[in-house]
C-alpha cells in the first residue's frame, strides 16, 4: 500500500487535467449546438403552427421545446462545470490571465442570463401566454444562444491570438484594452466557424432523428416537417461552412505557422507543398503512408502563389515550441476526419437542395434517409475533429507564444480523482440524457402525455394503479392536452 | 473602483444566496419528505416553486465566478489552488443536482423519479454544504496568496468550515420553508402552507443555535473575521439577528408574504457580514482586495457590463418572476 499511495502521489497532474479539461468541453460542446440551434428549429415550427395553423408543427414546437428544456437544463451544468474546471485544473493560467480570458466571459455571462430567462419563460409560458406574445419569447432565446457561443469563443481565440494587453517587466499584465480583448485577430473567423457548425450539428442531428422515424415507416406529415425544418437549416449552412473553413485554414497558415505545419503534415519548409491525405509523421521527421497530392497545400494556402507558396514546416520551429509529433499525427488525422466529413455533409445537402429544386420535396429513396440518419453523428464527429485541430494545433502553447500548458496546470496530484469520478457521472448523465429523451418521445408516439399537476415522484392517480403492466402509465391522449 | 467591484461581487454572492439557496433549500426538504406516498404532496408544491427558475437562479455562481477571476484573478488561482476538494465535491453535486431535477421531471416510471430525485435532493444538501465550508475555509485565513497551495485537507475541514457548511445548509433549508409556505398558499393549499410553516420556525431556530455556537467557533478559529464581526460589522450582524427575529415572529402569526421578505433580508444580511469582516480583504490577512485588483481597463469593462446586465437582465429576471409568482407558468407545455 505504501508504495502504490507514493505511485499516486507522484502522478503528473499535467496530463489528466488535459484529459479531463478535453473530455468535459468535448461532452459539453455536443450539447451547446442544440442549446443554440434547437430554439430556432422550434422557433420555425411555432412560427409556422400560428401562421398556416398546422397542429403538427405546434405538436412539434411544444415537444422540441421539452426536449430544449432538457438538453439546456444538462448543458447549463456541464458548462458550469467548466467555469469549476478553469481554477482547478490551470490555476496559474487563471491567476496570470484571468483578467484578460475573463473579459469575453462577463459578456458570456448576460447571454446565458438571458436564455436561461427567456428558455424558462418559453417553455413554461406554452398555455398561459397569448400564441404571438409567446412566441416573441423565444427569440431572445435565440440571440442569447448565438452571441452567447460567440463570447465564449472569443475567448478561445484569444488563446490563439492573444491580444490588446502589455506586460510589464515581471511579466504581470498592466494595460488591457478590452475591444482588442474580445474582437482578437482569431475571433471573426473562429466564433463564425463554431455557430455554423452548432446550426450544423444541431440540424444533422435533429434530421437524423426524424430520417430514423421515415426509415420505419413515419411518413407522415409531423415526421416530415421535424425533417425538413432541421436539415433545410443544416443543408443552406453547409456551403457557407465550407467557405468560413476555408479562411480560417488560411488565418492559421498566416497566425500559426506551427498549427497549420502539424494540419498539413509539412515536416520540412518549402514551397511545392503536396496535400497529404491522412498518412503520418515519424520521429525522424519523415511521412509515411497517406495520398500526396503534389503542390496543394500550397496552393490552397495562398493561390495567389500557387505552387511557389511556401510553407513553414515543423523544423522552422524549435521542439519545445510546437506540437510533438505524436500530437502532430492527431491534428492531422482530426483535419482530415473534419474535412472529409464536412464535404460528405456537402454533397449531401447539395443531393437534397437539386431533388428540392427539380421536384418540390425531399428526396424519398431510403438511401437518402439513410445517409440522413447518419448525417447527426457523423457532424458531431466533424466539430470534435475541428476543436481536437484547434486544440491540439496549439501545443505547447495554452497562450499562444505566452504561457505553456504545463506552466499553466495545476500541481495537485489529485486532479485523477476528479478526473475518473467526472468520467463515471458524465457517462451516466449521458446515457441518462439519451435514454431520457428516447423514452419522451416513446411515450408521446404512444399517444401519452405527463399529467400534469403530477407529484414529481408521488403516486399516481388511483385510478391509473394497479393497471397491470400499464400501471403509471398516462391515459390522457396528447392531443387533449394542445392548447 | 476595486472596492466598487468588491462590493459587486459580494452582491453577486448575495444574489446566489437568496435565489439558488431558496432552491438548495427546497432540495434539503424534498430530501426529508418522507417516502413517495407521504412526501408526494411537500414535493409538488417543491417541483412547482424550483421548476421554472432554478437555471436562471444559477447563473448567478457563474456570475461569481467570473466577476472574481476577471477581477481578482490572483485570488481565484489561490482558492482554487487551496481549496481544491469542496470546489470539486460541488461541481459534482452541481452536476448530480441540475440533472437530477430535470431528469425526474422527464421520466415517468416511479423508481426512476426516486433514483433522480434521490440525485437532486441528496446534491441539494452537498453542494450549500461544500460552498459553506469554502467560505469558512477562506474566512479563517487557511487560503495562502501568491499560488502557494494550502492544506488541501484542513482548509476546509476546520472548525469554521464545518460551521460554514452546516450554517449555510440551514440557512437555505430555513429561506427555501419561508418560500415554500407563501407558495403552498397560493396553491390553495393551507395544509401544507402549515406543513412548511412548522419547517420554517423548527430551521430558523435551528439557524440561530448554529449562529450563537458559531461565534464561539470564530472566536477561537477565526480571529480576524471574528473581530470584525463584533465591530465594524457589527450593524449588519443586529440587521440579521433583528430580520430574523422578525420574521420568526410573522411565521408564527402565519404573515407568510411578510414573513418571508424578513427571511431573504436576514440571509442576505448574514451574507453582508462576512463580505464586511473580511474587509479589506479578499483572503484574511494575506491578500488585499487593492492588491489583488485586476488593471483599471478590466475592472472598467467588469462595471459596464455589470451595469449592461442590469439593463438587459434585470429586466427579464422580474418577468420571469412575475409570470411565475402569478402562477402564469404553471406547468411544462405537453
Amino acid at each position: 500500500m505504501g508504495s502504490l499511495a507514493a505511485a499516486l502521489a507522484a502522478v503528473d497532474p499535467v496530463p489528466w487535467a488535459r484529459g479531463q479539461m478535453a473530455f468535459t468541453l468535448g461532452f459539453h460542446i455536443i450539447l451547446v449546438p442544440l442549446g443554440v440551434s434547437w430554439a430556432f428549429f422550434t422557433l420555425i415550427a411555432n412560427y409556422r403552427a400560428l401562421k398556416h395553423d398546422d397542429r403538427d408543427a405546434l405538436l412539434l414546437a411544444q415537444r422540441w421545446s421539452k426536449y430544449m428544456a432538457v438538453t439546456f437544463a444538462v448543458g447549463a451544468v456541464t458548462g458550469t462545470v467548466l467555469s469549476f474546471e478553469f481554477g482547478l485544473l490551470w490555476p496559474r493560467f487563471m491567476g496570470q490571465w484571468g483578467d484578460v480570458f475573463g473579459i469575453p466571459f462577463m459578456f458570456e455571462g448576460i447571454f446565458f442570463f438571458t436564455e436561461a430567462i427567456f428558455i424558462s419563460i418559453y417553455i413554461f409560458g406554452w398555455r398561459r401566454l397569448r400564441p404571438w406574445t409567446h412566441f416573441w419569447t423565444g427569440v431572445p432565446i435565440v440571440l442569447a444562444g448565438i452571441f452567447g457561443s460567440a463570447s465564449v469563443v472569443a475567448a478561445n481565440a484569444w488563446m490563439n491570438a492573444p491580444g490588446g494587453f502589455t506586460l510589464d517587466s515581471d511579466g504581470n499584465v498592466v494595460d488591457v484594452d478590452p475591444v482588442q480583448v474580445i474582437f482578437n485577430d482569431s475571433m471573426p473567423l473562429q466564433t463564425a466557424h463554431m455557430i455554423i457548425a452548432a446550426y450544423l450539428v444541431g440540424g444533422f442531428l435533429v434530421a437524423s432523428v426524424y430520417a430514423t422515424g421515415m426509415l420505419r415507416g413515419r411518413r407522415d406529415h409531423y415526421h416530415r416537417l421535424g425533417f425538413v425544418i432541421a436539415f433545410s437549416v443544416a443543408a443552406v449552412m453547409t456551403p457557407i461552412q465550407l467557405g468560413v473553413g476555408d479562411a480560417l485554414a488560411r488565418w492559421v497558415y498566416d497566425n500559426q505557422p506551427a498549427k497549420f505545419a502539424a494540419i498539413e503534415l509539412v515536416p520540412e519548409t518549402g514551397s511545392d507543398v503536396p496535400e497529404t491525405l491522412l498518412g503520418r509523421l515519424n520521429d525522424d521527421g519523415t511521412v509515411s503512408g497517406g495520398f500526396p497530392i503534389p503542390g496543394l497545400a500550397s496552393w490552397l494556402s495562398d493561390p495567389s502563389t500557387g505552387r511557389d507558396t511556401v510553407v513553414q514546416g515543423l523544423d522552422a520551429f524549435p521542439a519545445d515550441e510546437r506540437p510533438t509529433t505524436r500530437q502532430v499525427n492527431i491534428v492531422h488525422l482530426a483535419w482530415d476526419v473534419m474535412v472529409g466529413l464536412g464535404t460528405l455533409l456537402f454533397l449531401l445537402s447539395v443531393w437534397y437542395g437539386v431533388v428540392w429544386a427539380f421536384r418540390r420535396h425531399m428526396p424519398q429513396s431510403r438511401w437518402f434517409l439513410r445517409c440522413a440518419a447518419a448525417s447527426g453523428v457523423l457532424a458531431v464527429i466533424a466539430m470534435e475533429a475541428g476543436w481536437v485541430v484547434t486544440e491540439v494545433g496549439r501545443q505547447p502553447w495554452i497562450v499562444y507564444g505566452h504561457m505553456k500548458v504545463e506552466d499553466a496546470a495545476t500541481g495537485n496530484t489529485g486532479v485523477w480523482i476528479m478526473f475518473v469520478s467526472v468520467v463515471v457521472l458524465y457517462a451516466a448523465l449521458g446515457t441518462t440524457l439519451v435514454l431520457v429523451l428516447r423514452g419522451m418521445s416513446r411515450r408521446w408516439r404512444q399517444g401519452e402525455g405527463q399529467r400534469e399537476g403530477d407529484a414529481p415522484y408521488g403516486p399516481r392517480a388511483p385510478a391509473e394503479r394497479g393497471a397491470g403492466a400499464g400501471a403509471g402509465r398516462e391515459a390522457e391522449s396528447e392531443e387533449e392536452t394542445v392548447p | 473602483m476595486s472596492t466598487t467591484v468588491a462590493i459587486v461581487l459580494l452582491a453577486g454572492i448575495i444574489a446566489y444566496a437568496i435565489f439558488a439557496g431558496a432552491d438548495f433549500g427546497a432540495g434539503f426538504w424534498d430530501l426529508v419528505a418522507g417516502g413517495p406516498e407521504r412526501g408526494a404532496r411537500p414535493r409538488a408544491v417543491i417541483e412547482h416553486s424550483v421548476g421554472p427558475v432554478w437555471e436562471a437562479n444559477h447563473v448567478w455562481l457563474i456570475f461569481v465566478f467570473v466577476v472574481l477571476w476577471t477581477s481578482f484573478p490572483e485570488a481565484y488561482a489561490s482558492v482554487t489552488l487551496t481549496l481544491f476538494v469542496p470546489l470539486a465535491i460541488a461541481a459534482l453535486g452541481i452536476v448530480l443536482r441540475g440533472a437530477g431535477f430535470a431528469f425526474r421531471k422527464a421520466v415517468v416510471r416511479l423508481e426512476h423519479r426516486r433514483v433522480f430525485g434521490g440525485a437532486f435532493a441528496l446534491s441539494s444538501v452537498l453542494v450549500p454544504f461544500a460552498l459553506g465550508a469554502i467560505a469558512g475555509g477562506i474566512a479563517s485565513g487557511r487560503v495562502p496568496a501568491g499560488g502557494r497551495a494550502g492544506d488541501p485537507v484542513d482548509s476546509w475541514i476546520n472548525p469554521t468550515s464545518i460551521l460554514g457548511g452546516v450554517l449555510a445548509v440551514a440557512a437555505v433549508a430555513y429561506l427555501a420553508a419561508a418560500y415554500l409556505v407563501w407558495d403552498a398558499r397560493r396553491l390553495g393549499d393551507p395544509e401544507m402552507a402549515a406543513y412548511f410553516r412548522r419547517r420554517a420556525v423548527a430551521a430558523a431556530v435551528a439557524v440561530a443555535v448554529i449562529g450563537i455556537i458559531g461565534l464561539f467557533v470564530l472566536r477561537a478559529d477565526a480571529e480576524y473575521v471574528y473581530g470584525e464581526l463584533t465591530s465594524r460589522a457589527l450593524p449588519v450582524v443586529l440587521v440579521s439577528v433583528a430580520a430574523g427575529v422578525g420574521a420568526l415572529v410573522l411565521l408564527v402569526r402565519d404573515a407568510a408574504r411578510g414573513g418571508r421578505l424578513l427571511a431573504v433580508g436576514a440571509v442576505a444580511s448574514i451574507v453582508a457580514a462576512w463580505g464586511v469582516a473580511q474587509w479589506p480583504y479578499l483572503l484574511p490577512e494575506s491578500l488585499k482586495v487593492s492588491a489583488a485588483a485586476a488593471p483599471d481597463a478590466t475592472l472598467t469593462t467588469v462595471l459596464v457590463v455589470v451595469g449592461l446586465a442590469v439593463l438587459v437582465v434585470v429586466p427579464g429576471f422580474i418577468v420571469l418572476y412575475v409570470l411565475d409568482q402569478r402562477g402564469l407558468l404553471p406547468e411544462e407545455g405537453s
